[in-house]
């Protein structure tokens, strides 16, 4: 099949993640994500990024370690794209590498901030919530189910709220 | 061997565990055209589970699986660092964030979290509900509604150059400063530290 007659996909703006890929990974295909998963993890706790002491710490502005793991990993973010997009990089499957644009709503600033506020709190942003979890602290199993809950109401009510 | 685990067990430096993360992004944009970001991951997960027939929810979430084995890796990446490779000693907290902690009436400084809140038997407590429900609901709504978190919009979004992206971040950032330096200490009083 070329290139050219893989139709783009209809995307949902409000969806972070969307799907870009006409190869849809299937099965074993899929395993990839969740070895990737696995290392992010280990970095995540091995650098105690999950670590509630760490987020006050920062906050405090009393560790360089958070703005040195965030800022570093920008970085090297940044790079990469601009490699990617200079280079021509394409995907192993042979697909360009699609970088879907970010609008601007009031979500970002209102949203945002409330989120802040919670991540101040439990001193986790959804990606060490899962790690805690892993790594034994099974009582944010409720912090977890409260997230999914506040994500549930926001769907519920997205159409209402300034946007 | 038992020199590379030793080496391995201590805690990893910023300039270590950043790059690795930051690496992430074109790690999944190479391996199958995927924005980094981890806060979908609950979408997709109510979009499964309660559709209940809302629009947000009804979407083929089948498609955003590898998401969804994304963040169950981070769950078992936790378990490996915490059962494998984990730090055979006591964390080392800033001092200044001791104190500042323990005048809020934290006691346990030995663990990546503290006893004193995370704990099973806090869950039905006012404790509970402020650092688990309370907290826990914040971060779902908030990063819902701002289309992202950490990873989607302060690292896959600025990193992408992204301007909404760098505004939501910098909200996080006011609303985090906010809880710590203002909010934090009466809600700790008031659930009864």
């Amino acid at each position: 099949m070329k290139e050219a007659d893989k139709k783009i996909e209809i995307l949902d703006p409000n969806c972070v993640a969307p799907n870009l890929s006409e190869n849809h990974d299937k099965g074993l295909e899929l395993l990839k994500y969740l070895i990737l998963g696995t290392l992010f993890g280990i970095v995540f706790v091995k650098a105690e990024i999950i670590s509630w002491f760490r987020i006050q710490e920062m906050f405090r502005l009393q560790s360089f370690h958070m703005y040195g793991v965030i800022g570093s990993a920008i970085v090297t973010g940044i790079i990469s794209i601009q490699l990617i997009k200079r280079l021509n990089v394409k995907t192993i499957q042979g697909e360009s590498i699609v970088i879907p644009d970010k609008v601007f709503k009031k979500g970002q600033v209102i949203g945002g901030f409330i989120f802040g506020l919670g991540w101040a709190i439990t001193g986790a942003c959804p990606g060490p919530l899962f790690a805690q979890i892993g790594s034994g602290y099974s009582v944010i199993l409720v912090t977890l189910i409260s997230a999914l809950a506040g994500t549930w109401v926001y769907g519920k009510f997205s159409d209402k709220l300034p946007n | 061997m038992n020199q590379f685990i030793e080496w391995i067990s201590q805690p990893w430096p910023w300039y270590v565990a950043g790059p690795m993360i930051g690496l992430t992004v074109p790690a999944l944009l190479i391996l199958g055209n995927k924005s980094f970001g981890i806060s979908s991951s609950l979408r997709h997960i109510c979009a499964a589970c309660v559709p209940a027939g809302i629009p947000f929810f009804s979407y083929n979430w089948k498609k955003e699986m590898w998401n969804l084995l994304f963040v169950l890796g981070v769950g078992i990446g936790g378990f490996i660092a915490m059962n494998f490779l984990a730090n055979p000693n006591t964390i080392v907290i800033s001092e200044a964030t001791q104190a500042d902690l323990s005048a809020l009436g934290i006691t346990s400084f030995s663990d990546l979290m503290p006893s004193d809140i995370f704990s099973w038997s806090n869950v039905f407590t006012a404790k509970g509900l402020l650092f688990f429900v309370i907290g826990g609901f914040l971060v779902g709504f908030g990063t819902r509604y701002a289309g992202g978190c950490t990873s989607g919009h302060a690292i896959m979004g600025i990193s992408s150059l992204q301007w909404a992206s760098l505004v939501a971040t910098i909200f996080f950032m006011i609303g985090g400063f906010l809880m710590t330096h203002v909010l934090l200490e009466p809600l700790m009083k008031l659930v009864g530290f």
